[in-house]
């Protein structure tokens, strides 16, 4: 298999809510358009996220949301991440996240938010175009 | 940062610089090799544990528990965790974090997941040069967690020191067939889920097994656990360590040594013979056209298999007259 290295990506859930399937659904979007998806489960908290985006080197941290902590949430995770070096992630953003909060979201450094009905290929597309690469 | 930063991070601790070289050792490409060769002279100090046995066996559950274990004693855990890649799309979803989820905020531990790329040794073809990286960035116990593995994916062998078989309460069936290849390599038998009905079975069926078995100086121990609550745990540790002392206490550490290092060199070997003779087949088409024949049937397997090994030694004889 010498074909494209794979691009490596990190999906994981912020918080309390336990509810996955669209975490699952995005990471088996991903693995299906042939990248290597580590999923790492409910309720991490964000320097476990940021700990797993380290070790794993990835290229891409998904993160899905939909207790609605996302404004609390998310810049604890990028400080976390900042925090251990890690600044050349590509990173976006799903679930429960209301319209008028994607600016800011966008503004903490997430180059996307993909809402409910978003189309799965949309989101593979944006990865492969955006992803930085590692090797 | 090239690979000198890479080796000099390493060495001084720094783990984003160890996460990174892992990376470019996944990648097979010049820096992980560099930083491979720099580092390799400092490896051999850890001790390397191989989990392997069926999907479902509770590989992971186990490693977790293993590695909580370790650390209770003190000892600092690498892990590298092996999961297979689609063998369609080439995608893979590495799920084993979800079972360590504890042991993420835990300074003493590193894991890092690996897709097996298209390797069917239950390994990924780099997973023995992580395995070297971890060793060599100083930790004192190193898991290679494998593919779920049925038979004959004995590659863990060639990684690591100790091989643990992992297997299940009824699952006798699968146990006679475990005759050859993985009952062979395992130095250390675990019947985990041990609360399940049937655990003595197995441990016996094992036990009859192994009897039959070539002897040699180290008979492989036969424990029960539940990795789940960590039951059996600390005695499968104790057995993992007896091993480990036996490895260097052994008569015959020397030649175990050097067996291991031919078998590490061939199969590296090999693999890289592998790629290059395939470049070769494919370079003038003479792969393409033998592959016609064959499916015509106006040519056999076997002597298509012949043609395309002269093709190749003459695509390396004529690359060998070009370059001076």
């Amino acid at each position: 298999m010498t074909a494209e290295r794979p691009i490596r990506v990190l999906i994981a859930k912020p918080g309390l809510d336990g509810h996955d399937r669209g975490a699952k659904v995005v990471a088996r979007a991903l693995r299906d358009a042939g990248m290597e998806v580590i999923y790492t489960g409910i309720r991490q908290t964000p320097q476990m996220i940021a700990e797993a985006a380290l070790q794993e080197d990835v290229q891409v941290v998904g993160l899905s949301i939909l207790s609605g902590a996302h404004i609390e949430l998310f810049p604890r995770v990028l400080e976390e991440l900042r925090s251990r070096g890690v600044d050349d992630v590509l990173l976006f953003a799903g679930g429960i996240i209301p319209e008028v909060d994607v600016p800011q979201v966008k503004e903490m450094g997430f180059s996307a938010v993909f809402g409910p009905g978003t189309d799965t290929n949309d989101i593979i597309e944006f990865v492969k175009q955006h992803a930085p690469q590692r090797a | 940062m090239d690979a000198r930063a890479l080796v000099e991070g390493i060495v001084r601790g720094d783990r984003r610089a160890l996460a990174r070289a892992l990376t470019h050792v996944e990648a097979d490409n010049a820096t992980g090799r560099e930083v491979l060769a720099a580092l390799y002279p400092r490896t051999g100090r850890a001790q390397t544990i191989g989990v392997t046995g069926s999907a479902g066996a509770g590989k992971s559950t186990l490693v977790a528990a293993l590695a909580r274990e370790e650390r209770r004693r003190g000892r600092s855990v690498g892990i590298i965790a092996v999961d297979p890649s689609s063998p369609f799309s080439h995608g893979a979803i590495l799920g084993d974090r979800i079972r360590m989820q504890d042991l993420t905020g835990d300074g003493g531990v590193f894991m890092r997941s690996m897709a097996s790329r298209g390797n069917l040794g239950g390994l990924s073809e780099s997973a023995g040069g992580a395995l070297d990286i971890l060793d060599a960035a100083g930790f004192d116990v190193v898991i290679l967690e494998t593919v779920g593995a049925g038979q004959d994916e004995v590659e863990v062998a060639n990684a690591a020191g100790t091989t643990v078989l992992v297997t299940n309460p009824s699952a006798g069936d699968e146990i006679q067939s475990m005759k050859a290849g993985l009952m062979e390599v395992a130095q250390v038998m675990v019947v985990n889920k041990a609360d399940l009905a049937g655990a003595d079975t197995a441990v016996a069926q094992l036990r009859a097994l192994l009897a039959i078995a070539a002897r040699s100086s180290w008979e492989p121990p036969i424990l029960k656990a539940i990795a789940r609550t960590g039951e059996g745990v600390a005695d499968l540790v104790d057995a993992i360590d007896r091993h480990q002392q036996h490895l260097r206490d052994s008569t015959h550490a020397v030649d175990e040594r050097r067996a291991l290092a031919e078998r590490q060199v061939v199969a590296l070997a090999r693999a890289a013979l592998h790629r290059e003779a395939l470049v070769a087949a494919n370079a003038n088409g003479a792969l393409a056209s033998l592959v016609d024949d064959v499916a015509l049937r106006t040519r056999d397997p076997r002597s298509a298999a012949e043609a395309l090994l002269v093709a190749i030694r003459r695509a390396w004889t004529a690359e060998r007259e070009v370059r001076p």
